[in-house]
C-alpha cells in the first residue's frame, strides 16, 4: 500500500506521472523529464522530498553518540552547519548515506533516504543504548528541494528580507531555522539552491508560492540525471552494505583525524586500507551514441567491472554511468552493450562542474 | 489522450504504417509507445537492407529504457530519418509525421497488410490492456 506525501494532490492536479518510489507514490515527471531537467540547470526546479526520513536526535551525549555512530565527523560543526556522511555497520559497509545538521550540540537532525528510513531508525536505536539520547522521527515535517541558478534571486519573492539575506548568506551546508522551517543549502543536483524542511500542512501552500515564483516542478526522473551528472551516489545502486566508503568514491567522507573516535566501522576500514583496496568507483563517459545502463559490463584490460549507475546526460548530450571497476590505472575501457564492445573514457566524476 | 491516425495502420508492437504508394511504406512507433518511454535520448536505426517482418531492427533509448522496434513487413530498408540522430525527441512531439523511423520498400502491399491493425483494432488492443 503506497504511502502519500503532503504534496500528493497537488501532484495529481499538475498531471504527475506517478509511480511507486520506496512505498511512496511519487511524480517520476511532470511531462517531460528531459525539460524539468534543463529547467533546473538554467533556471530554478523543485522537487518534492518529503518522502525522505527526518529524524531529530536530542540528549545531553547527542554529540558523543554522532561522533560515534558515523564515519564523519559532527565534531567540525557549528550551530547552522551540516555534513555529509556514511552511517557504517562493523563491517565498514554502508548502510545509507545522510546529512546531519547541528543545531545545537545537544540537537541534531539527520535527513536519511526514504528507502533506509527503517532500517536507519532501528540501527540508530541499537547504537543509542549507552548513550544519553531520544530518537525522534519527525512524520510531521515535509520537506522541498528548490535548485538552480535562479534560486537565490527568486527567494525574494517567498521569504521577508530579513530572512532572504539570511539565506543568501549561508555558507554551502549552511542552515537557518525561522519559526518551524529549517531552510539549507544543500542539495542533490550540483547546482546552487535550498532544501526546505517545514510543517507537513504548510507544504501545499508553499509548493503553490514556488509555482507562481516560476519554479518548474520536477520529478524523480530528473532528479536522477541530475544527480548523475553532479557525480552524486545514489544509494542501494552506487553503494550497499556490501561496499564501503574507500570502493564508493566516498573516502572524502570519512574523517579519521581524531585517532581516539572510534566510529563504528573504522577498524574494518582500517583493515580494508591495509590489506589494500580491491574496487574503486569512477566515472565513464561514452563518445558514441546511446545511453549506459546500470549492470553493463565494463572491461579494461583483463579485468571486468560494472557499471551501477548508467545514464545519458541531457546537459553534455552524452552517455555518462558510475561504475565499480577494480583497481588500476586506466584511463580508457570498453562497455558490453548488446554483444559488441565499445569504447568508453574513465573520469573522475563530477561530470559537470558543480556550482 | 492517445491519438490513433485513421490512415495509418498498425501492429501489436505500437508500430504504425503508412503506404505511401503499392510498393513503399514509412514507419513510425505511436503515441502510446513515445509516452510510455519518456524523452527519447538516442535512437538506433537499421543499416539499409533487406529484414524480416516481426524481427528487431530498430532501438529507442530513452534515459532508463531501451525497447527494440520490430519490422512490421518484411522487405527492403531504402531510407532512415537522419534527422533523429540530432534530434531523437521528435519521436516524441511527432511521432506520425517528423518522428518516422524509417522507410520499406515492399513486394506487395495486398498480401502483407492483412498481417496489420486496423486503426480501431490497434485502438482496441491499447486501451484493454490500459
Amino acid at each position: 500500500m503506497s504511502q502519500q506525501t503532503f504534496l500528493y494532490n497537488l501532484h495529481k492536479q499538475l498531471n504527475a506521472q506517478l509511480a511507486d518510489f520506496a512505498g511512496w507514490q511519487m511524480p517520476l515527471n511532470y511531462g517531460s523529464q528531459i525539460q524539468e531537467h534543463h529547467a533546473v540547470r538554467k533556471q530554478a526546479g523543485m522537487f518534492d522530498v518529503s518522502h525522505m526520513g527526518v529524524v531529530d536526535i536530542q540528549g545531553a551525549e547527542a554529540t558523543a553518540y554522532l561522533r560515534h555512530l558515523l564515519a564523519n565527523d559532527v565534531q567540525k560543526l557549528q550551530n547552522g552547519k551540516a555534513l555529509y556522511t556514511c552511517l557504517l555497520n562493523s563491517q565498514g559497509g554502508i548502510i545509507d548515506d545522510l546529512i546531519v545538521y547541528r543545531i545545537n550540540p545537544e540537537h541534531y537532525r539527520i535527513v536519511v533516504n526514504a528507502g533506509r528510513r527503517s532500517v536507519d531508525v532501528d540501527w540508530f536505536k541499537q547504537c543509542a543504548q549507552t548513550f544519553k539520547v531520544e530518537i525522534r522521527t519527525r512524520f510531521d515535517l515535509g520537506m522541498i528541494a528548490v535548485q538552480g541558478p535562479a534560486v537565490m534571486s527568486l527567494i525574494e519573492k517567498l521569504f521577508s528580507q530579513g530572512l532572504t539575506q539570511q539565506i543568501r548568506a549561508l555558507p554551502p551546508f549552511g542552515f537557518t531555522l525561522y519559526k518551524d522551517w529549517h531552510i539549507a543549502r544543500t542539495g542533490y543536483t550540483g547546482e546552487e539552491g535550498i532544501e526546505v524542511i517545514l510543517p507537513g500542512e504548510q507544504a501545499p501552500v508553499f509548493w503553490r508560492q514556488l509555482l507562481d515564483a516560476g519554479v518548474q516542478p520536477c520529478g524523480l526522473g530528473a532528479r536522477d540525471t541530475l544527480r548523475l551528472e553532479a557525480g552524486l551516489n545514489l544509494y542501494g545502486v552506487d553503494m550497499n552494505e556490501k561496499t564501503s566508503p574507500l570502493e564508493s568514491n566516498l573516502a572524502w567522507t570519512v574523517a579519521w583525524q581524531d585517532a581516539q573516535r572510534n566510529f563504528i566501522g573504522r577498524d574494518a576500514l582500517a583493515q580494508q586500507m591495509n590489506q589494500g583496496l580491491q574496487q574503486r568507483l569512477v566515472g565513464i563517459t561514452m563518445q558514441q551514441p546511446g545511453v549506459l545502463r546500470n549492470h553493463q559490463r565494463v572491461k579494461l584490460n583483463e579485468k571486468i567491472g560494472e557499471i551501477t549507475s548508467g545514464g545519458f546526460s541531457p546537459t553534455l548530450g552524452y552517455a555518462i554511468a558510475l561504475a565499480r571497476i577494480p583497481m588500476g590505472s586506466e584511463m580508457v575501457a570498453e562497455i558490453e552493450r548488446r554483444g559488441e564492445w565499445i569504447p568508453v573514457t574513465i573520469v573522475k566524476p563530477p561530470f559537470i562542474k558543480k556550482k | 489522450m492517445n491519438n490513433y491516425p485513421q490512415d495509418l495502420l498498425y501492429t501489436p508492437s505500437h508500430e504504425w504504417v503508412r503506404i505511401e504508394d503499392g510498393q513503399t511504406v514509412t514507419v513510425g512507433i505511436t503515441e502510446y509507445a513515445q509516452h510510455a518511454l519518456g524523452d527519447l535520448v538516442f535512437v538506433d536505426l537499421p543499416k539499409l537492407g533487406v529484414v524480416q517482418i516481426g524481427h528487431p531492427i530498430a532501438v529507442v533509448e530513452s534515459v532508463k529504457t531501451a525497447a527494440d522496434v520490430y519490422s512490421p513487413l518484411t522487405g527492403e530498408i531504402i531510407e532512415i530519418n537522419k534527422d533523429l540522430q540530432q534530434s531523437p525527441g521528435l519521436v516524441n512531439t511527432d511521432p506520425y509525421n517528423s518522428g518516422w523511423l524509417f522507410r520499406l520498400k515492399i513486394k506487395s502491399i495486398t498480401e502483407d497488410r492483412a498481417r496489420l491493425l486496423a486503426p480501431h483494432k490497434y485502438q482496441a488492443l491499447v486501451e484493454s490492456s490500459s
